[in-house]
């Protein structure tokens, strides 16, 4: 009975029994972040390892990097390894601090944001911020593509396997989900390198 | 580029209710692994037809200034532009809510699952898959820069430009794109103010826009 209340409070708290003082440094240190994470959440992962880790040894290196690494295999957009972090941390109570941090300061932002962009859609700043960005975009994207694709590049199967899901998703209108079925099973039978 | 059917030509529709954007956004949320981006440009775009390739290429690219996650800003200004607040919201808790739950589940028994060669396997070929996704879009997204008030020969040495510094110097994000795109927006700037004063021919850019 004891063993199932223990393992009770840990899910919904974590076992490093934090105090107030530390559910507000959590807190706030999220709320920050939030603010920094320009080009995405996964920019401040840099961050919030030091913090995380060297700063409060609430995790170690190894797990902080297991739940990032976690949270890109799952469904879902990346920023979801905040809340994988924040549970790690403190239980669904942490996980729950950690994401409302991260995303409450970008949303009220975002949201100032697009309404002006909406209201002013025809004027010339406007119209230059979009002209400008656009090509920037397109490029952070190949960026990305290349960055998760590096180490993986000396592996012919795995250039089959990328230039065959870009076919796929040029000249189909089906789900990314068969590609990604694809490499699953082709990588659990041991065949990407 | 060119096989695949087009979603340009054919008419935009819009969600019918706050309901149908969260059951949209988790939808395409779960199909999301390794990065949400590609199936969001497929079901908004392609699928439900609710955006143009310019009009999710321009949210993307302010959704992606602005600080916090891209996908997120991205389902807030979609939510935004449909419903108001209201919206916003739905679309954001349909792209959070049923996959946070999914990703905590799956931290509980992680540990476990992890040490089976097949599971890191898997991992891999998933990771490879989500590399050719992201290129693809890249690919599929590229094709307004065509009107680019740039010029398209100007937008293509931006892109280029991005991509050499981010993906091969590896130089901060933030830095880029500040200088770069400061740099784009000013050439971009410039020339509509040119062609604005040029009196016959008006940027063909964003134009035939709909209702904001």
């Amino acid at each position: 009975m004891d063993e199932a209340l223990q393992a009770a409070r840990a899910l919904l708290v974590g076992t490093h029994g934090l105090g107030l003082a530390d559910w507000a440094a959590l807190f706030g240190h999220f709320l920050l972040l939030s603010l920094l994470a320009i080009g995405g959440a996964i920019t401040t992962a840099p961050d919030m390892q030091r913090y995380v880790v060297g700063e409060r040894h609430w995790l170690s290196e190894a797990q902080f990097n297991a739940s990032v690494a976690l949270a890109q295999a799952a469904p879902g957009p990346n920023v979801l390894f905040v809340a994988v972090v924040g549970y790690n941390v403190g239980g669904l109570a942490g996980a729950f601090a950690t994401m409302v941090g991260t995303l409450l300061p970008s949303t009220l932002l975002t949201l100032r944001a697009s309404h002006w962009n909406a209201a002013n859609a025809k004027a010339w700043p406007v119209r230059a911020l979009h002209a400008g960005l656009a090509p920037v975009t397109i490029g952070l994207l190949l960026a990305t593509g290349w960055i998760l694709f590096e180490p993986q590049a000396g592996d012919w199967a795995s250039a089959v396997l990328a230039l065959g899901t870009i076919a796929f998703m040029l000249r189909t209108r089906l789900s990314p989900m068969w590609p990604i079925a694809c490499g699953a099973i082709a990588g659990a039978a041991g065949w990407i390198g | 580029m060119s096989g695949a059917p087009a979603a340009s030509g054919a008419a935009l529709r819009a969600p019918a209710s706050c309901r149908e954007l969260f059951s949209v956004f988790t939808r395409l949320a779960l199909q999301g692994f390794g990065g949400v981006l590609p199936v969001a440009q497929r079901e908004l775009v392609e699928r439900q037809r609710w955006l143009s390739s310019e009009q999710f290429l321009e949210m993307l690219a302010l959704g992606q200034v602005l600080p916090g996650p891209n996908v997120v800003n991205l389902a807030l200004m979609v939510g935004q532009r449909f419903f108001g607040l209201r919206g916003a919201l739905a679309a954001m808790a349909g792209m959070v809510c049923v996959p946070m739950v999914g990703v905590l589940v799956l931290a509980v028994f992680a540990a476990q699952a992890q040490r089976h060669a097949a599971v890191t396997g898997a991992l891999r070929g998933m990771g490879v898959v989500a590399a050719g996704l992201v290129l693809a879009t890249a690919l599929r997204l590229s094709k307004p820069l065509k009107r680019s008030p740039l010029s398209a020969i100007g937008a293509a040495a931006v892109v280029a430009a991005t991509f050499l510094a981010i993906g091969v110097l590896r130089w901060p994000l933030v830095a880029v794109v500040l200088g770069l795109g400061g740099a784009a927006f000013a050439a971009a700037a410039w020339r509509l103010r040119v062609a604005s004063r040029a009196p016959a021919a008006p940027p063909g850019n964003t134009e035939g826009d709909a209702d904001g």
